[in-house]
């Protein structure tokens, strides 16, 4: 268990590329942290570094309050679980698991309880004397995790672990990840793209764009109070509605829509309006109207999609609604949204006005 | 269906004279080494075997003056055999140190030093092996088996098809190992080692073979009869049986390059299941 900080962390590879522009982030003891981003943001850039299997341009990294830019990545007690499992093909499960424990000297009998428990807790205590191709992606998936949990280190660091499993069994693991963090309390990082893994999985959040930090905190202050356009539109499944707008004569127009009723907005600047689809309700006095031309039925709700009219240019909407709401295709609805659940952003800037 | 036929018969027709060619003058060989001497001169190349096999292989490999004046035809094998073997040890462990230099430190001008290496490929042994010989010859290891192996070693061929194999490994192994506090030579020794194997048992096999069947460099690195390999020993028997006014003892002959035949067929057949796998799929 430790804390874990960032320092104006800065990435730059000899080619002059910026992958990661400093950084500042504390992260707390125990904390389940999760970088979340467009491939190419740099959050696996920042996880290797705190690994410390890329090395730190700028700036630096404590582990405990202690700088680690120049210890090597066995002496910074970090584990981590690698997208594609990188277990060592020609060894068994056992001996997997007890590689690290055994280049730190740790005697025969003692690394044997420890991977006897890790391995019960992670229920592969069957597969022990297996070799890795002998299992399947999620068995190799937890046998990846034991080799972390062996260890007992200071930081967890989660490399994409989830995106070579099929749907069911991500969502299965997921939960699995959560738990065995909660009951081991580490302090862990996990590097996803996923955003329904990040919502779920994290302490807090950490939104990552071209290098920098976007925004940080919980997921549901996230999901509710984005602070740029960017997160608005990468947090949340299904996406937030974005409406090109601007603000004349106290309303906020949309092509020919025009709405009053927000706060005084800068004029002759491009905004956006954000509007989550479940704020969005039909109503035959809704201003929106759109022409249904898909509805998806995901159970217990369905989501809505259609062309809104009168927009300045082809802007599509979505609004989720129950089960038994079933619109007929290209049907026109009136729609209405909750005005104290929008958002206006800056389309240049991305900054959030409202 | 008739078509097909024909073109399998004609197929398989076309493979056997291609066999029928490479096997055929080896059985001559057997063959005429199981006769004597006598009827070898009288009656020509022979096709059956005949009742002297014992003892031609007898005098051949155990006796002296058997076939050389001194050397016993078993002591070429061993020779050979230990030609082969250091040949083949030297190269994989030479070609595999170099591979993983190359692919896993880094250091300037790692990439055009390896293709200064991969550039060896296109100068033979004998292009160098005066300044070779001379080398080998002032530093007094000439008739060792230093000498004779040693120079041999530094293998380009080797070197690149190392430097594939672990190109092809994933990075993430490395950096788990790192993880996992293993040394360079931890990552070598645990990781790289057992991945290679049968990498290692391909490379070995075509080695011993290229080592057993060296000629002119043991020729030049050997002065006395009781360092002669085998493939030098049937050059020399040709000079030998053909000398005096004695009968040619062509049986001698024959038996001894089946002989020095025998042992890399021995190889490939025994191993050739690894030596397939290690050149066809890599377990990763």
């Amino acid at each position: 268990m430790a804390t874990v900080k960032l320092n104006n962390v800065k990435k730059v590879y000899p080619n002059g590329a910026e992958a990661v522009c400093g950084v500042n982030m504390a992260i707390e003891n125990g904390e389940f942290i999760v970088f979340v981003g467009p491939s190419g943001c740099g959050k696996s850039t920042m996880l290797r570094m705190v690994a410390g299997l890329e090395t730190i341009t700028e700036g630096d990294i404590e582990i405990d309050g202690k700088v680690i830019n120049n210890v090597s990545p066995a002496d910074r007690d970090v584990a981590m679980v690698f997208q594609n499992y990188a277990l060592y093909p020609h060894m068994t499960v056992r001996g997997n698991m007890a590689y690290g424990l055994k280049n730190r000297g740790l005697a025969k009998a003692d690394i044997k309880t420890k991977v006897s428990e890790a391995a019960k807790m992670l229920k592969i205590d069957e597969y022990l004397d297996r070799q890795p191709n002998q299992l399947s992606g999620g068995q190799r998936q937890r046998v990846a995790m034991g080799r972390a949990i062996v260890r007992e280190p200071k930081v967890f660091l989660f490399d994409e672990p989830l995106s070579n499993l099929d749907a069911k069994l991500r969502v299965q693991m997921r939960i699995e990840i959560k738990r065995l963090q909660r009951r081991m309390g580490v302090t862990s990082i996990y590097v996803t793209h996923d955003q329904t893994e990040a919502m779920t999985l994290a302490d807090r959040l950490a939104v990552i764009n071209d290098g920098r930090i976007e925004q940080m905190g919980a997921p549901i202050e996230l999901y509710n109070n984005p602070q740029t356009l960017f997160v608005a539109s990468f947090i949340g499944a299904p996406h937030i509605n974005l409406i090109p707008a601007k603000f004349e004569n106290k309303k906020l127009v949309c092509g020919n829509i025009k709405f009053p009723g927000f706060k005084k907005l800068p004029e002759d600047t491009e905004l956006v309006l954000g509007i989550r689809p479940d704020f969005i309700k039909p109503d035959a006095k809704g201003q929106l109207e759109i022409q249904v031309d898909l509805v998806e039925q995901h159970g217990a709700d369905n989501l809505v999609y259609g062309l809104l009219k009168d927009a300045s240019n082809d802007t599509e909407i979505c609004f989720k609604t129950s089960q038994n709401t079933l619109p007929a295709i290209d049907k026109k609805l009136k729609l209405k949204f909750e005005q104290k659940r929008a958002m206006v952003f800056n389309k240049n800037t991305g900054e959030r006005l409202i | 269906m008739k078509n097909i036929n024909w073109r399998l018969a004609s197929n398989h027709l076309i493979l056997l004279i291609g066999v029928l060619f490479m096997s055929l003058p080896v059985w001559v060989a057997f063959a005429t080494s199981t006769h004597t001497a006598e009827t070898i001169l009288r009656e020509g190349l022979q096709f059956w075997p005949g009742s002297n096999f014992i003892e031609t292989y007898r005098e051949v490999m155990f006796e002296e003056a058997g076939v050389m004046k001194s050397v016993l035809g078993i002591t070429m094998l061993k020779n050979s055999l230990i030609l082969g073997i250091g040949f083949a040890v030297g190269k994989v462990i030479i070609s595999m140190l170099a591979a993983y230099a190359i692919v896993y430190f880094r250091f300037r001008l790692a990439t055009p030093l390896f293709w200064i290496i991969f550039l060896t490929l296109l100068l033979p042994l004998e292009v160098r092996i005066i300044p070779s010989y001379e080398i080998v010859a002032g530093l007094g290891l000439l008739d060792t088996n230093f000498g004779l192996i040693v120079p041999l070693i530094a293998s380009a061929t080797g070197t690149f098809y190392f430097r594939q194999f672990f190109k092809s490994i994933p990075d993430e192994l490395l950096e788990a190992a790192r993880l996992d506090g293993a040394s360079p030579w931890r990552f070598f020794v645990d990781m790289l080692i057992p991945l290679s194997k049968t990498m290692i048992a391909a490379i070995l096999i075509i080695m011993f073979v290229v080592g057993w069947n060296q000629y002119l460099w043991p020729l030049i690195m050997t002065t006395k009869e009781e360092n002669y390999t085998l493939v030098i020993g049937i050059k020399q028997i040709y000079q030998i049986l053909s000398e005096g006014g004695e009968l040619p003892q062509y049986q001698k002959a024959f038996a001894l390059t089946i002989m020095a035949t025998l042992p890399p067929v021995l190889v490939v057949l025994f191993f050739q299941n690894w030596f397939v796998k290690g050149l066809v799929e890599s377990e990763k």
